[in-house]
C-alpha cells in the first residue's frame, strides 16, 4: 500500500465502467453559450441526481432483499457519478456559483457545492428530496424520475457543450436500466398482492403532485423539460395501463424546485450530508 | 419469526466476460422469475458492466450427470439435499470478469 | 438416480483421500455430517458477519465528506452484501436455504463477528475499519481461498479480490486525513485506539481455548491457527502503522529478534467472551436494524412471488 493509489479512483471496486466519460472531450465554454446559464443548468441537472442519490443512498442495508440491496446502490453510484460530472462542469462554466471557502482551503469544486451551499440554494425537484418511505415509495419515486430524466438526457446528447453531451451519452444508458427497474417493479407491485397494490397506489397519490415539477417548462440554455412532457406522459400512460392503475388525479404542487422552492426534507437532509465537511472546511479526504 | 413462507428460487448465473469466451459459471442468486434473475445477476456479478452477455437457470431445472456406482465419490447420500449442484470449476487463477 | 448401495467405509476412505491430496469436495461429494455442519456454521457465520458488517459503516454513507469518499464507501457497502450473498450460496450447495439461513441469524442462533458490535464515532473510523478490520479480515480469508470444499473457496476468491480494495481505501483515507489538519490527525489516532484491540480479537479466541479448531484444521476448512493468522496480521500492521504515523495503543509492542516477529500484549478475552454472548455495544441494534429490514421487505418478496407465480400460470 502506498501514494500510488491516492487520486486516482479508477481501480476502486465500484463498477467497471472504468473509462473516462470526457476523455478527448472539448471543455472550453462554445461560443454563443452563455456560461452562466450553462452553470446554472449543469446545477439543476446535478443537484437532482446528488439529492436523489443520496435517498436512495439511505436504502443501503435495508432492502427487501440482498439482490435489491444491491442493485439500488448500483443506481445511487450511476446518479452520483452523474452529479460529481455536472457539478464540476457548473463550477468550470462559472466559477462564481461555487462557494468561497477559508484561504488555502484543499475542498474541490464539485464538493464545495455539494457541502457548502444552502438549501435555498439548491435547484433540484423536490420528487428527489422528499424523505424516504416504503419499497413502493421507492419504486414510485424512481420511476417518475427516470421517466423524465431519460427523456431529457436523449436530446442533452446532441449539446452544442461538449461536456454536457458526454455525460448525457452515459447517463442515458445508466438512467434508461433505471427506468426498466422502477417500470418492472411498478408492475410487479400493482399486479403481486393486494397489499402490495394498496402500498403502490398510497405512494402514487403521494409523490404524484411532484411530478408535473419534472417537465415543468425552464427557458434559457439547455433542453427545455416541458418539451418532453408529451413523452412522458406517453410513457407513464403506458406502465398504468399495462399495470392496470389509474393516473392520479391530484393537482400539482406549485412552484420549482429550480426556482429555489423546497420542502422542509432538504434542509433536513443537508443537515446530514454536510455535517462532517462543514466541521472540517479545510479538511482533505 | 419463521423462514419465509415461499423463497425466491435460487438460479445459477453464467456469464461471458468478453467476446471470444465460454460463458462461465459464476455463482448463483435469488430471483421471482426468469427476467428479475437476469437483472439481479447483472447487478450483483457484473456491476454495471456493458457488453457482457449473461445467462440464468433456475437450479432446479439443471440436470446433473448421474452418479456412477463405480466411483463411491458419487454415491448418492440418501436424504440429503443437493439443491445447487456446481459444474462449472472456475480455475484459481482464471482472472474475474 | 442410481442407487446402488457403497459400503460407508469406502466412502470415508474416499472423503479422507481427497482431503490428504489437498483436492476439493464438491457438493456431490459424499462427506461426513459432522464436516458438512461444521461448513455450513462456518460459512453461515461468516456469510452473517458481512450482512451485518455493512451497518457500522452504513451508517456513515450518508454524512460522507467528499462526493468521491461517498461513491467508495457506497460501493464498499454494496460489496460486503455481494459477500454474504456469495456465502449464503456456498452454503445453499449443501442444502441450506437463505431462508433457513436468515432465520439463524435473526433468532441469535447463529452469530456473527464480534467486531461489528463495536460502533463508529467518526469519519476515521471508516478508514480504520478499512485498515485494520478489512486487514484483519483479509489475513483470515486468503487461506481460505484453498479451503477444502469447492463453492467455499471460490467465493473466498472473489471475496478477496475485492477486500483488497477495502482495505486500500481505508488506508488511503487515513494517509489523506493524516496530511489534513490537526483535528484531523487526531480523529485518525483516536480512530485507531478504539479498534485496534477489538480487531486482534477478530482471530478469535487464543488456540488453548478454541476446541473446534483442531479438526476444522484437518479437515482442511480452516487453514491457519488463531494466533498464527494474529502475529501474522501484527507483524503486517506495524510498518503500516509507522508509515501512516499513529502509534498503537499496547505498551507491550515490540520487535523480538529471536523470534523474527513481534510480542505484543494479550486483548481483553472477556470482553471478547461477553461481546460474543450479546453485550457488545451495539449488539442489539445490529440485530434490531437486520431484522426490520428483513420484516419490512416480506410484502415486497412475497409481491414478487404472487406476480411470478401469476404469469407462470398464463
Ligand atoms: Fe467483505
Ligand atoms: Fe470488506
Amino acid at each position: 500500500m502506498n501514494d500510488e493509489y491516492a487520486g486516482d479512483s479508477s481501480q476502486w471496486a465500484f463498477g467497471t465502467g472504468f473509462e473516462d466519460p470526457l476523455a478527448g472531450v472539448d471543455t472550453t465554454v462554445p461560443p454563443g453559450v452563455d456560461p452562466a446559464e450553462l452553470a446554472a443548468y449543469c446545477l439543476m441537472l446535478g443537484d437532482d441526481a446528488l439529492i436523489m442519490s443520496q435517498r436512495l443512498s439511505e436504502w443501503c442495508s435495508r432492502a427487501p432483499d440482498l439482490e435489491e440491496d444491491i442493485a439500488l446502490a448500483n443506481m445511487a453510484l450511476d446518479l452520483l457519478g452523474q452529479a460529481r460530472l455536472l457539478l464540476t462542469r457548473a463550477a468550470a462554466a462559472d466559477p462564481g456559483v461555487v462557494p468561497v471557502l477559508p484561504e488555502g482551503s484543499p475542498v474541490p469544486a464539485e464538493d464545495a457545492l455539494a457541502f457548502f451551499r444552502d438549501a435555498e440554494q439548491f435547484r433540484n425537484v423536490r420528487l428527489a428530496e422528499v424523505e424516504n418511505g416504503d419499497f413502493a415509495h421507492v419504486v414510485v419515486r424512481l420511476l417518475l424520475f427516470s421517466v423524465a430524466r431519460l427523456a431529457v438526457l436523449e436530446r442533452l446528447r446532441t449539446s452544442p457543450d461538449q461536456v454536457l453531451a458526454a455525460v448525457a451519452a452515459k447517463g442515458v444508458k445508466e438512467v434508461a436500466y433505471h427506468r426498466d427497474w422502477a417500470g418492472r417493479w411498478f408492475l410487479t407491485l400493482a399486479q403481486g398482492t393486494e397489499e402490495s397494490r394498496r402500498r403502490l397506489e398510497a405512494a402514487l397519490d403521494a409523490l404524484w403532485p411532484y411530478q408535473a415539477e419534472l417537465v415543468a417548462p425552464r427557458p434559457g440554455f439547455g433542453v427545455d423539460p416541458a418539451t418532453v412532457r408529451d413523452e412522458v406522459d406517453a410513457v407513464l400512460d403506458q406502465v398504468f395501463a399495462v399495470s392496470g392503475v389509474e393516473r392520479p388525479d391530484r393537482a400539482p404542487l406549485p412552484g420549482t424546485g429550480g426556482e429555489g422552492a423546497h420542502t422542509g426534507a432538504l434542509a433536513a437532509l443537508l443537515a446530514e450530508m454536510q455535517v462532517v465537511a462543514r466541521a472540517h472546511p479545510s479538511g482533505r479526504w | 419469526m419463521s423462514a419465509d413462507r415461499r423463497e425466491w428460487p435460487l438460479y445459477e448465473v453464467f456469464v461471458r466476460g468478453k467476446r471470444g469466451l465460454n460463458h462461465v459459471h459464476v455463482g448463483s442468486l435469488h430471483a421471482a422469475d426468469d427476467a428479475m434473475a437476469v437483472r439481479h445477476a447483472r447487478d450483483v456479478y457484473t456491476r454495471r458492466n456493458e457488453g457482457v452477455s449473461i445467462w440464468v437457470v433456475r437450479a432446479d431445472a439443471i440436470t446433473a450427470s448421474s452418479p456412477d456406482e463405480k466411483d463411491p465419490m458419487f454415491a448418492p447420500s440418501g436424504d440429503k439435499v443437493y439443491r445447487h449442484p456446481t459444474f462449472y470449476d472456475i480455475p484459481d487463477n482464471v482472472p474475474h470478469m | 438416480m442410481t442407487t446402488t448401495p457403497v459400503e460407508p467405509e469406502a466412502l470415508e476412505a474416499a472423503f479422507e483421500a481427497t482431503i490428504a491430496r489437498h483436492d476439493r469436495i464438491e457438493p456431490r461429494d459424499w462427506m461426513p455430517d459432522a464436516y458438512r455442519r461444521t461448513l455450513v456454521r462456518q460459512m453461515a457465520q461468516h456469510a452473517h458477519s458481512e450482512i451485518i458488517g455493512m451497518q457500522p459503516e452504513g451508517a456513515w454513507i450518508g454524512r460522507a465528506p467528499s462526493l468521491r469518499r461517498k461513491a467508495i464507501l457506497l460501493a464498499k457497502v454494496q460489496d460486503e452484501a455481494g459477500h454474504g450473498l456469495y456465502l449464503y450460496s456456498a452454503c445453499e450447495t449443501l442444502g441450506v436455504s437463505r431462508a433457513e439461513l436468515t432465520d439463524l441469524l435473526l433468532t441469535g442462533r447463529q452469530k456473527y463477528s464480534s467486531i461489528f458490535n463495536y460502533p463508529t464515532l467518526s469519519y476515521a473510523d471508516v478508514g480504520t475499519i478499512g485498515w485494520l478490520v478489512d486487514g484483519a479480515a483479509i489475513c483470515n480469508q486468503v487461506p481460505l481461498c484453498r479451503t477444502s470444499y469447492g463453492p467455499y473457496g471460490r467465493a473466498m476468491i472473489r471475496i478477496c479480490k475485492e477486500e483488497s480494495f477495502h482495505q486500500r481505501q481505508g488506508y488511503e483515507l487515513l494517509m489523506t486525513m493524516m496530511r489534513g489538519t490537526d483535528a484531523q490527525r487526531e480523529m485518525v489516532q483516536e480512530s485507531v485506539n478504539r479498534f485496534w484491540w477489538p480487531a486482534l480479537m477478530m482471530f478469535g479466541p487464543p488456540d488453548t481455548d478454541s476446541p473446534n479448531s483442531a479438526r476444522s484444521m484437518a479437515w482442511g476448512i480452516k487453514r491457519n491457527s488463531n494466533d498464527e493468522l494474529r502475529q501474522k496480521f501484527v507483524d503486517m500492521t506495524v510498518p503500516q502503522a509507522e508509515a501512516l504515523g499513529v502509534t498503537l495503543p499496547d505498551p507491550d509492542l515490540r520487535w523480538n529478534e529471536e523470534r523474527g516477529h513481534h510480542d505484543f500484549g494479550e486483548p481483553d478475552w472477556d470482553e471478547l467472551a461477553a461481546v460474543i454472548r450479546g453485550e457488545g455495544p451495539c449488539n442489539a441494534q445490529r440485530m434490531a436494524h437486520r431484522r426490520a429490514a428483513h420484516e419490512d421487505g416480506a410484502w415486497v418478496r412475497e409481491a414478487a412471488s404472487a406476480f411470478a407465480e401469476r404469469a407462470g400460470a398464463r
